[in-house]
């Protein structure tokens, strides 16, 4: 099976989402890797020595540099003639892309892949990962998202893929980028951070939030995540949001403070490996998936805490 | 300008889903059903927008069993001024693809200038009706929206992606998908609850508009995640840190 990776990338390097799309692209066969960009040949070297990659296909054009997908999908569609499936990291620029890559093609699209099971065969999380479908697909072709969290990251040097040139299909003139507000933070981002240390509604405002939580994620090396709640509120930007319509994360450790956990909340980071809950309330259905929980006023307990690491 | 809403019948926020135990699906019999709560937010935002002059008639419209004509009246409630359930059996699934199809179909008819779609719905979380809707049209698409400006010929959306916020702004007519912080979706007022009973509600089949609702994908099993076993609880600190310490962590 040939299989086409969208490569999320900022045009100079690769993102770390991208290594688990190649991962479980490789299961299906041959993995060529599409960077379309503006001004991408950094990506597109990075791409190629991702192991694994067997090609790149690099499409340089201005009416890539923000990846729309109004002027993205028509260039993977044409491409798609030479490929048995396309596979996108479900990132938000791959589940914005992959659905329109999917009508145009007539294809039903797989979101969230999971597992591969067969060629055709795939597992997948319904209900905010409180079902999770096993689901075969009856199309020519398939066009997949996969879950950062559910395939180990392909090396990201040790490949030596040739890169191909590829013409691009221009600017629809449907849309165009305006601007973008992106976070700019010393800390690591949650997709890829080891350690995270999020917080819920009970951080009180943004300036609590502040105060409590960063302490705490700078001495453990953490990423800083949240709960819907505290996101909505107003604690912090959208972008920590850990859940089931949020960021999906796994990190070697979850530390959870003053979250509930409510079932939204668990669909975005039960796969942790180690998960601490901190929270007054002895209760909460957080401590149902905590390994290992500690029952207290979190003013007090996570300050003596970050004092003691 | 007319939009149109399409809204999908599903499972509570609320309830804890239960996989049946012959692994054939989740549970849903005698089980409290709702409006998908992006789909909320979508009807929500098109009621603002005609609220603001922008719009002029908003169309609610729902791929669903019989029972989908509740959701449709909870959206003429809140006030949408009239509905299209496009009726299929009790228990039939019908995947995004066919929905986008049929919605494609209806959008053909009505002519709105813009479509406003949950981003998601909680039950299959696919994430792909309105990406499929706007490829179908051959029109663009402002995913996620945190918000939505209508400017003259164009409609300016502001998109939560993963590092921050984007603004893309799209020609007119658009599809938008709505994220959780878009707005906050009124309750209906008893008296529009009355009213939207005698509001128009069409019913139609997804064989006039010719479309083959068939599956691509075959559901071969439904199964409950690996669950996890509550872990232990510590009574201080200190405790808590001699832990970190043994794993590595601190």
């Amino acid at each position: 099976m040939n299989v086409l990776v969208w490569v999320e990338h900022d045009n100079a390097s690769v993102k770390d989402a991208t290594l688990a799309a190649v991962t479980a692209a490789g299961q299906l066969g041959e993995v060529t890797a599409l960077v379309a960009g503006a001004g991408c040949d950094g990506a597109a070297a990075a791409a190629a020595q991702i192991a694994g990659v067997a090609k790149v296909l690099k499409a340089d054009d201005a009416a890539y540099a923000h990846a729309l997908a109004e002027n993205v999908a028509p260039l993977i569609v044409a491409l798609m003639a030479d490929y048995d499936a396309f596979v996108a990291p479900a990132t938000s620029h791959g589940k914005n892309v992959a659905p329109r890559v999917a009508a145009l093609l007539d294809v039903m699209q797989v979101s969230e892949v999971l597992s591969i099971d067969g060629p055709k065969t795939f597992t997948r999380p319904t209900y905010a990962g409180n079902a999770i479908a096993t689901v075969e697909s009856s199309d020519a072709k398939l066009v997949l998202t996969v879950r950062g969290t559910a395939f180990a990251k392909a090396a990201a040097t040790g490949g030596s893929a040739g890169i191909e040139a590829v013409s691009g299909t221009g600017d629809a003139g449907l849309s165009h980028f305006v601007g973008a507000e992106i976070a700019k933070s010393e800390r690591p981002e949650l997709g890829s951070a080891k350690v995270i240390v999020s917080g819920g509604r009970a951080l009180k405002d943004a300036q609590t939030f502040q105060d409590v939580i960063f302490p705490l994620a700078d001495k453990l090396g953490a990423g800083v995540g949240a709960s819907r709640a505290a996101v909505d509120a107003g604690y912090v930007p959208n972008d920590y949001q850990v859940g089931q319509t949020g960021k999906i994360v796994a990190p070697e450790v979850y530390v959870a403070v003053g979250i509930s956990g409510a079932i939204q909340h668990l669909a975005g980071m039960k796969d942790s490996k180690t998960i601490i809950a901190i929270n007054k309330d002895e209760d909460a259905p957080i401590f149902q998936v905590a390994d290992i929980g500690l029952v207290g006023d979190l003013f007090a307990l996570v300050p003596e805490l970050t004092g003691k690491l | 300008m007319k939009i149109l809403v399409p809204v999908k019948r599903v499972i509570d926020y609320n309830v804890k889903p239960r996989v049946k135990s012959d692994g054939s699906g989740v549970d849903l019999a005698n089980v409290k059903m709702s409006m998908n709560p992006f789909d909320e937010i979508a009807v929500e935002e098109a009621i603002r927008l005609k609220e603001k002059g922008a719009a002029s008639e908003i169309v609610a419209v729902s791929v669903g069993p019989a029972k989908a004509q509740e959701t449709l009246r909870t959206a003429l409630a809140m006030g949408a001024d009239r509905a299209v359930l496009v009726q299929v059996e009790d228990g039939a699934e019908v995947e995004p693809l066919a929905v986008a199809k049929i919605l494609k179909a209806v959008a053909d008819e009505e002519a709105p200038g813009l479509v406003i779609c949950g981003k998601q719905a909680i039950d299959d979380d696919s994430n792909q009706v309105g990406q499929m809707l706007a490829a179908l049209l051959g029109r663009p698409q402002g995913t996620f929206a945190s918000a939505v400006v209508v400017e003259g010929d164009a409609v300016v959306v502001t998109r939560e992606v993963d590092g921050g916020l984007e603004t893309v702004k799209l020609a007119l007519p658009a599809v938008v998908t709505t994220d959780l912080r878009l707005n906050e979706p009124r309750y209906a007022s008893l008296p529009n609850i009355m009213k939207a009973k005698s509001k128009p509600l069409a019913v139609k089949s997804p064989a006039d508009f010719g479309v083959d609702v068939t599956p691509r994908l075959k559901t071969l099993k439904v199964a409950e995640p690996p669950v996890r076993s509550a872990g232990i609880k510590v009574p201080d600190v200190d405790t808590l840190v001699a832990k970190l310490k043994e794993m590595g962590v601190a």
